[in-house]
């Protein structure tokens, strides 16, 4: 099993140099002969704010779904904390202290705002059918305590009072929001986000943004989006995916200017500005 | 479904006194088991007075509608909360019936504790069935219970000597313990027994439906890969629902050998596995209320149906498919009227009559995308 022994180095190292974060490295992935990722690495530091941006099926979610153990990489590691995600299942996330929240909405439409939200503080808890199924007050307990943290999660992103409502009822800014809370209520150490403003207003958008800035320095943050305005206004540091690969990384002001980005993903050929090469190039 | 506690304020000093006792009251009917177990014992009170007041032939009735609550319930809770349809828990009483006998015949055991094994060897089987349907979906997940409901009761005939064949296992009907009095008549013992059993579980998945285990249930059902991301091991709560739901049929399919003192493959076809998933959708998908009405209709709309042919005096060949008629009718009847099931209907006629009596209206969120009636 030499690949076992590789990651068994790789996260003996990882440790050794104290990392915490989130490290990708040499990820690739194909369906079908088609190249998703191609040997894409990152590194995300405790509490980083990182944007990954790109043009439609660069690849971004794909890494998202590497990263949730959806899609198994034909290469590569992905390490969280130190420790290798090759084997993770999507449902030990939550256990491993990552949340994230879908393309879209994704809540579950026959479950009020809060009862979506009491799944995302329970899931990861297994015991207690026993009780459920006599209706214990142990049981009884557990409900208000979760709704309780449901409710909190919801006040927090300012739609409490939407709690009972089912999620057709609500427009869909309201709808992103209780998705948010449902992903934060678990209090993880690694949220993924994916495209949080798509559908979002320049209100609603501006309010997520600060929501994320305060985030940072305790939850690591990685970010899908295609709104460049928040994702240079939040991210500590963007990877610009084209066709799987990824072209250039660094700070926002960087990457924003860099040609090869310019030219991929906004399909521009020449920037007014002088090109200001360098360090950009990933 | 929520039993209030409203009497009306008496006058007077006493009046402090019964509100704080009503509110205590209510406090005490928010926990999850009591109300649920003041709903079951209100409702045997109804069962035990409506025994004495039908004839025997009606109190086998009262008997088979309760059986098949238990089996109604159990699906219900399957495909209407987690999504997985079944068309083959007709097979699955098979098992609790003759698991049923079987024991029986081996061990003397009290009833209780045959229905209990039943129940249990039934969820067993739940386990190993539930496994495979956990990777199947939609069309695939009813082809292969169909071939369930198919098959399983074919196995009498393959082994005659043990299953009894085509006529079955038969056993004695259970006797009425002699502290009831003699006479006291075999089909109201029949019709308590299986009461007893269909309020037990309505009480077990009551409480389960109301539990974060109910709420995994309908998260699964909704979206998967948002239930993964949200921690729940969506195949583990697949198989859980699928053996809840098939302990229920196990223990539906003792009582039916209680109730009819036989097991045979002519009782398991596959029109009782179907019989039980429209009395589940007719009833409104999900809810044990609706599990009651389905069960009702699907015992008593053919009784009926055939009283109806009876007194119209039609021809014979008519007034043979009239309970088929009758049946088709009242199915795309409801369906047209209701398409949530009758206990979707109720609680939206009573949702409507809430607000009406509260005179309050919901306030509409901003810039909603017009959602329209919510019924819930």
């Amino acid at each position: 099993m030499p690949r076992r022994v590789e990651g068994e180095r790789a996260s003996a190292s990882a440790s050794r140099d104290g990392s915490r974060g989130l490290r990708i490295r040499g990820i690739t992935v194909r369906f079908d002969g088609l190249i998703a990722l191609a040997d894409v690495s990152l590194d995300v530091e405790p509490g980083e704010v990182v944007g990954v941006i790109g043009p439609n099926g660069a690849g971004k979610t794909t890494l998202f779904n590497v990263i949730c153990g959806f899609v198994r990489p034909q290469a590569g590691e992905v390490e969280w904390r130190g420790r290798s995600m090759r084997r993770a299942r999507p449902y030990e996330l939550a256990g491993l202290g990552i949340s994230r929240t879908l393309q879209g909405i994704g809540l579950f439409s026959g479950l009020t705002a809060a009862e979506n939200v009491m799944v995302g503080a329970d899931g990861s808890r297994r015991a207690g059918l026993g009780s459920a199924m006599l209706g214990l007050p142990r049981a009884d307990r557990e409900e208000s305590r979760l709704r309780t943290l449901a409710l909190e999660a919801l006040g927090d992103l300012g739609v409490v009072e939407v709690a009972d409502a089912l999620p057709s009822a609500l427009p869909y800014a309201l709808q992103k929001r209780v998705a948010l809370a449902r992903a934060l209520v678990a209090r993880p150490q690694l949220l993924l986000l994916d495209e949080p403003a798509g559908g979002l207003g320049a209100d609603d958008m501006s309010e997520l943004g600060e929501r994320i800035r305060g985030l940072a320095g305790e939850v690591t943050v990685l970010l899908v989006e295609h709104h460049m305005d928040l994702v240079m206004s939040v991210c500590d540091r963007v990877l610009v995916l084209d066709f799987g690969r990824s072209i250039a990384s660094g700070r926002p002001a960087d990457v924003q200017a860099d040609p090869a980005v310019l030219e991929a993903y906004l399909g521009v050929e020449s920037d007014p500005r002088p090109p200001e090469a360098g360090d950009a190039h990933g | 479904m929520t039993a209030r506690a409203t009497t009306p304020a008496p006058a007077g000093g006493a009046r402090e006194l019964a509100g704080r006792a009503a509110s205590r009251g209510r406090r005490l009917l928010d926990q999850t088991l009591l109300r649920n177990l003041a709903l079951a014992a209100l409702a045997a009170l109804g069962l035990y007075l409506l025994s004495y007041w039908l004839g025997r032939f009606d109190n086998l009735q009262l008997a088979t509608i309760a059986y098949y609550f238990v089996a109604i319930a159990g699906l219900t809770v399957l495909t209407g909360l987690n999504g997985q349809i079944s068309l083959g828990h007709g097979a699955l009483m098979a098992i609790g019936a003759y698991a049923t006998i079987k024991v029986g015949e081996s061990a003397e055991l009290p009833l209780a504790a045959l229905l209990a094994i039943a129940t249990i060897a039934t969820a067993l089987v739940g386990v190993v069935i539930g496994a495979g349907a956990a990777r199947l979906r939609g069309p695939y997940l009813a082809g292969a219970t169909l071939a369930l409901a198919v098959g399983l009761p074919a196995l009498a005939n393959r082994f005659p000597d043990f299953l009894g064949g085509e006529n079955g296992l038969s056993t004695a009907p259970p006797v009425p313990p002699s502290s009831l009095g003699v006479g006291f008549a075999l089909e109201r013992w029949q019709a308590w027994i299986a009461c007893a059993a269909a309020l037990i579980t309505f009480v077990v998945l009551a409480n389960l439906v109301r539990s974060r285990y109910g709420r995994a249930f309908r998260a699964v059902r909704d979206d998967e890969v948002a239930a993964a991301l949200a921690g729940l091991n969506v195949a583990r709560v697949q198989v859980l629902a699928f053996v809840v739901s098939a302990a229920c049929a196990g223990l539906a399919g003792g009582l039916l050998v209680v109730v009819t003192s036989l097991a045979a493959p002519g009782a398991f076809t596959l029109e009782l596995s179907i019989a039980l998933l429209t009395a589940a959708v007719l009833g409104g998908l999900g809810s044990l209320a609706g599990a009651v009405w389905g069960a009702a209709i699907v015992v008593l709309l053919p009784t009926w149906a055939e009283d109806i042919g009876r007194e119209l005096s039609l021809s014979t060949s008519v007034e043979a498919n009239l309970p088929l008629l009758v049946y088709g009718v009242v199915l795309i009847g409801v369906m047209l009227a209701a398409p949530r099931g009758i206990q979707g209907a109720l609680s939206w006629a009573g949702g409507l009559i809430g607000r009406r009596v509260r005179g309050h209206t919901e306030p509409r969120s901003r810039g909603a995308s017009a959602p329209g009636e919510e019924i819930t």
